[in-house]
């Protein structure tokens, strides 16, 4: 009796979620079987990122969000995201802190997930994560990430709707406000606005996206695969209503401001369907994730294959400066081929 | 693809009513250096908040901080629901205040390992990692 199946996936079996989200995580040898098979069933929930600098009340926020939903009698998700030590590679995960409210309820999954600093930022662990919780049914998955930097940027690529929490005492500064934050943001949220200065940071903010820029049509890909695409082009792009991005308050302990902010959430998913920019983001999306599996896959078999010690023969030969890169990229895809003709 | 790699998954939780989670958090801390990934819930956990905590988030370690005495109203219960969702193979540890003549009754009830609070956090780590070796042997 096997604790995961598709069908239990599909029923939202929670003992088999978890443990299925266990195996993408450890990259487990049937993991992908799975995924393969509940493949089909994803892409109907809405994918709503949560990130901001560490602290800003993202947790709690999500936690009212998910109450609200939850009124509304939507099933909710919720993946927390927390950074790995690069130390000990070890990671506190500590979001389920702000979510009691929601303990109890059968409409409610959260999982807490640490980055383990995998290749490509937010990871593929949570990608797919993100893919068995859509299978399983949930109708919107609130995905948490620390605003550092990268998991910002990623989070882009894989949520259709991305709420940027700030917190007041920003100041008048137009420089305090990080860097790329303005191009990632379909909503920016002022949390904790019974503090001073809340009135003060949503202006600033507002002069700062009048100033940046009219367009948020922020498709970030560049990758190779999307020279072989044609880039998909609408008839009415000219006249498209263009998303202004709002910015709104909240004191999400004192659960003001919520509803606002999840009207706002369903109204960016409205135009996005009827802007075509879905369509687009999914699409993008679907591009780079099957750059990064041909990547990894590709990179697998091929150090597969090579030679005992051909891998550290090589470094040894470019850090004594005897072989460039290049020429070691020909070696290696030479004696790959010979050693596959055995 | 790419190497199968295991974290060690541990849930730290207060049960009961007390307030204080600076030995929990402590705990916490050595075994996110240790490379465990710790989900901490703080304080005030009921045993069913505690049990669908470990079910969602798949844990293989649930460490049980208490220190108001309610230990023996409240752990067997835990390990008891456990069993009830089919999680008898999670590893249950319970630190804090626990009188020598409980202990017995606790182990019986499937609490696998009781630290007193003279205990070192290394002693901790070390009986995870041979818990889970010995049930990775299996
Ligand atoms: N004053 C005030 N404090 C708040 C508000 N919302 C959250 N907080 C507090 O801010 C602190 C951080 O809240 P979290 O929800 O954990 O913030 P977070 O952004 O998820 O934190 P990390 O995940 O650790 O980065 C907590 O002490 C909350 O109680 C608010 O609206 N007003
Ligand atoms: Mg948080």
């Amino acid at each position: 009796m096997s604790l995961i199946s598709t069908e239990k996936i599909l029923s939202g079996n929670k003992r088999a979620i978890a443990r299925l989200i266990t195996y993408v995580e450890n990259n487990h040898p049937h993991a992908q079987s799975f995924l393969d098979s509940l493949y089909p069933h994803t892409g109907q929930a809405h994918l709503v990122g949560i990130t901001g600098s560490p602290v800003t009340g993202k947790s709690s926020l999500v936690n009212k969000l998910a109450k609200a939903y939850r009124d509304q009698d939507k099933s909710v998700a919720i993946i927390a995201v927390d950074p790995t030590s690069p130390f000990s590679g070890g990671a506190i995960l500590g979001d389920r802190i702000r979510m009691r409210e929601l303990a109890g309820d059968p409409g409610i999954f959260i999982r807490s997930m640490a980055s383990r600093g995998s290749l490509g930022g937010l990871s593929k662990a949570v990608d797919d994560a993100i893919k068995v919780l859509d299978a399983a049914g949930f109708e919107v998955i609130l995905i948490e990430t620390v605003g550092a930097g990268q998991s910002e940027v990623e989070i882009v690529k894989t949520a259709h709707t991305v709420i940027v929490v700030e917190v007041p005492g920003l100041g008048d500064d137009v420089q305090a406000i990080k860097a790329g934050i303005l191009e990632i943001a379909d909503i920016f949220v002022v949390n904790k606005a019974d503090r001073p200065g809340a009135e003060k940071t949503v202006s600033t903010l507002r002069t700062m996206l009048e100033l940046g820029h009219a367009s948020t049509h922020h498709v970030l890909h560049h990758g190779q695969l999307m020279t072989v695409e044609e880039t998909p082009s609408h008839p009415d792009e000219e006249n498209k209503k263009m998303w202004e991005i709002p910015v709104l308050k909240t004191m999400a302990l004192k659960e003001e401001g919520i509803d606002p902010v999840v009207t706002t959430i369903d109204r960016h998913l409205d135009y996005l369907k009827n802007s075509g920019e879905l369509m687009d983001r999914n699409r993008t999306r679907l591009i780079d994730e099957l750059e990064t599996a041909l990547q990894l896959e590709l990179m697998d078999r091929l150090l597969g294959q090579l030679p005992p010690n051909h891998l550290s023969e090589t470094i040894t030969k470019l850090v004594d400066r005897n072989l460039s890169p290049y020429a070691a990229v020909q070696a290696i895809l030479k004696s790959r081929e010979v050693g596959s003709r055995e | 693809m790419t190497q199968f790699e295991q974290k060690i998954r541990v849930l730290i939780a207060k049960p009961g009513l007390d307030g204080h989670d600076r030995g929990a958090k402590v705990v916490a801390r050595a075994l996110r250096d240790a490379g465990m990934e710790v989900i901490y819930t703080g304080i005030r956990q009921t045993p069913e908040m505690i049990i669908e905590s470990s079910l969602q988030e798949d844990v293989d370690v649930v460490g049980l901080s208490i220190l108001s005495g309610a230990h023996m109203a409240l752990l067997p219960i835990i390990t008891q629901q456990l069993r009830e969702n089919d999680m008898e193979d999670v590893l249950v540890l319970a630190g804090g205040i626990i009188p020598d003549e409980d202990v017995a009754a606790l182990q019986e009830a499937g609490v696998k390992g009781i630290f007193t609070p003279g205990a070192s956090t290394q002693e901790i780590i070390d009986f995870i990692q041979t818990s889970m070796a010995q049930k990775e042997a299996l």
